[in-house]
């Protein structure tokens, strides 16, 4: 459903990514992982269509990205970005209607069935307690909750996400990730994402990439993939790896130096 | 249902404003110098329709003076105010800034420039019933955005910082040569004339000049409401937007030019009223929320009716001399700005 041919892309003179190569299938959960600068957060925006290869096309459902509208992508691609910043005084719950938006149209206001999305969604992430509060007003998770929740009221076929667990405390970035999976589990969403901390890639994705110098470095199962060498080879950083107690998955554990 | 409930809030306040902005007009054209009661007024409007025949229990000297002096002065005063509260609404939602307002990327920069250049001219050319001066007050606050967007755009975009910053570049660079031609001419009342455009004054002589703005200003605020729910999704920033299936580059240029456009409008009737653009924004958006398909029309009916009462002010205060109305949305505007910001739950995070 997503194929990438050769895609190339370069900011100005600088190149980030050189002739990648990918097939995502619908319903699979990929995380792309690698150090700063390997090209995770320009992938994640190439593949929602705000940015445009500079060689190579990107295929989704058989159309090519490019060629298809903003508004066409929305419908079926949701991005959940590190943050958003908001300067006005938007309640949270009209924060997630704005995930509506690609199916507004200049002549209409939402109606009945966007309103019963939105509080589908709401429900689904479990922040109806809060969807009259300020956006602004809410904790970093809370509002990281909200972006997912607006993200989900665009009935995405594909979910992407670039880091979104960030600027998280580690309760928070469980809960974000039991619903990401959830959402790929039981409704079949696509889920890319690139993150940061190797563990829970292991512990939450069924695929990863490793990315090195604008690169695939190594493409496959969390089990395959994270083992020390790779790791000390793409990431330049001595460590361990071991098995999660409960799971199984693969544990990267650093080593000091 | 909660869909009526809330298109019927939003119809009941803009119902609201709408009739408070009808009783503003009411007053201001009953008060002056001849004070003309507001029932006679009602009687002479509907006979005006034609479907009326009230019995004249006036002279006809007021109906003189509310048809051609006073009402196309107050038509035009709300008008300038929806106009540039409207576009103050449309660069701030499009600008995500606090301090953005009509003139910020370099319309009133613009158009004092073109103003000053057409009472230099020693000729006096009247076309369409415009003096020189509004038409290249018009053409000068549009011919100031557009190089102010063309020096910004950098490989097919234009960041909005970068807008910004060449629009406060361009802006002091005109200002300073509309100061040096003051300086440098030895025309009397150059300066005189120059003030007053700063200063701001509703200026019309009939009706010719409305006709031709009213459905200038009128279309570009309803053409700005059909935006309304595109600029609730800028709000998330340029990234968040796109994300959210719109095209950001051709939406900031759509923008861009119906703010300009009414700002350019609303310079050539009344030169620059400072302060409305800014406040009265931000002043229904602490009040009824940030969701610009309420705050647009919202804020344009605020504005019309705050101008309408400013221009009052103006000219009744120290009749029969007039104040330069840009002091009075000040005087009263700040103040009135400062109450709601320290009572209001609805806070800035930007």
């Amino acid at each position: 459903m997503i194929n990438l041919k050769q895609v190339s892309f370069s900011y100005g003179d600088t190149p980030v990514l050189h002739h990648i190569d990918l097939l995502v299938q619908e319903g699979e959960m990929v995380a792309l992982l690698g150090p700063n600068g390997s090209g995770k957060t320009t992938l994640i925006k190439l593949l929602s269509g705000v940015l445009r290869p500079i060689a190579g096309d990107i295929h989704l459902d058989g159309s090519i990205l490019s060629r298809m509208k903003r508004r066409q992508v929305a419908q079926r691609v949701a991005v959940v970005p590190q943050q958003f910043s908001m300067p006005f005084a938007f309640t949270l719950r009209e924060v997630v209607l704005l995930g509506r938006t690609p199916f507004l149209s200049v002549f209409s206001d939402e109606g009945e069935q966007d309103h019963r999305v939105v509080q589908q969604a709401i429900e689904r992430i479990g922040i109806a307690p809060l969807k009259e509060r300020f956006f602004n007003e809410l904790s970093g998770g809370e509002r990281q909750k909200a972006i997912l929740a607006m993200a989900l009221a665009q009935e995405p076929k594909i979910l992407l996400l670039d880091e979104p667990t960030a600027h998280l405390d580690i309760n928070h970035q469980v809960e974000i990730l039991d619903l990401v999976k959830r959402l790929n589990r039981e409704q079949g969403v696509t889920v890319i994402g690139a993150m940061h901390d190797l563990n829970l890639a292991s512990l939450y994705f069924d695929r990863l990439l490793l990315l090195k110098d604008g690169c695939i470095f190594a493409d496959g199962t969390p089990e395959k993939l994270l083992t020390a060498e790779t790791i000390e080879e793409v990431f330049a950083a001595s460590v361990q790896v071991t098995q999660h107690p409960l799971t199984k998955s693969p544990h990267v554990v650093v080593v000091p130096r | 249902m909660l869909t009526r409930l809330k298109q019927n809030r939003r119809l009941l306040i803009l119902v609201a404003l709408g009739a408070l902005l009808l009783l503003c007009l009411l007053i201001a054209v009953s008060l002056g110098a001849v004070s003309i009661s507001p029932l006679s007024i009602i009687k002479m409007t509907l006979n005006k329709t034609g479907l009326f025949h009230f019995t004249a229990t006036w002279q006809s000297s007021d109906e003189t003076i509310l048809f051609l002096i006073r009402l196309p002065r107050v038509i035009a005063g709300s008008l300038v105010g929806a106009a540039l509260a409207s576009a103050g609404v449309l660069f701030q939602g499009m600008l995500r800034n606090p301090m953005a307002d009509p003139y910020i990327i370099g319309t009133s920069a613009g158009a004092a420039f073109g103003a000053t250049i057409a009472m230099m001219l020693p000729v006096s050319v009247a076309f369409l019933s415009f003096g020189l001066v509004p038409i290249a007050a018009f053409f000068g606050a549009l011919g100031a955005v557009l190089l102010v967007y063309n020096l910004a755009k950098v490989g097919g975009k234009t960041p909005i910082v970068s807008m910004l910053l060449a629009g406060f570049a361009v802006s002091a660079m005109l200002a300073a040569i509309v100061f040096l031609m003051v300086t440098l001419s030895s025309r009397t009342g150059l300066l005189q004339n120059v003030y007053s455009f700063l200063m701001g004054s509703i200026s019309v002589s009939g009706w010719n000049q409305i006709i031709i703005v009213a459905p200038l200003i009128i279309g570009a605020i309803v053409a700005a409401r059909f935006l309304a729910f595109r600029l609730n999704a800028l709000s998330l920033g340029e990234e968040g937007a796109a994300y959210l299936g719109i095209d950001v580059e051709r939406d900031k240029i759509i923008v861009l030019a119906l703010g300009s456009l009414l700002t350019a409008a609303a310079v050539s009737i009344s030169g620059l009223v400072g302060f409305i653009g800014l406040v009265v924004p931000h002043a229904v958006r602490l009040v009824l929320g940030p969701d610009h398909r309420l705050l647009l029309p919202a804020a344009a009916l605020s504005g019309a009716a705050f101008l309408v009462l400013a221009d009052l002010f103006a000219r009744t205060v120290l009749a029969p001399s007039e104040i330069p109305i840009g002091i009075i949305t000040a005087i009263i505007g700040a103040p009135f700005f400062i109450y709601l910001l320290r009572r209001t739950r609805r806070e800035y995070a930007f």
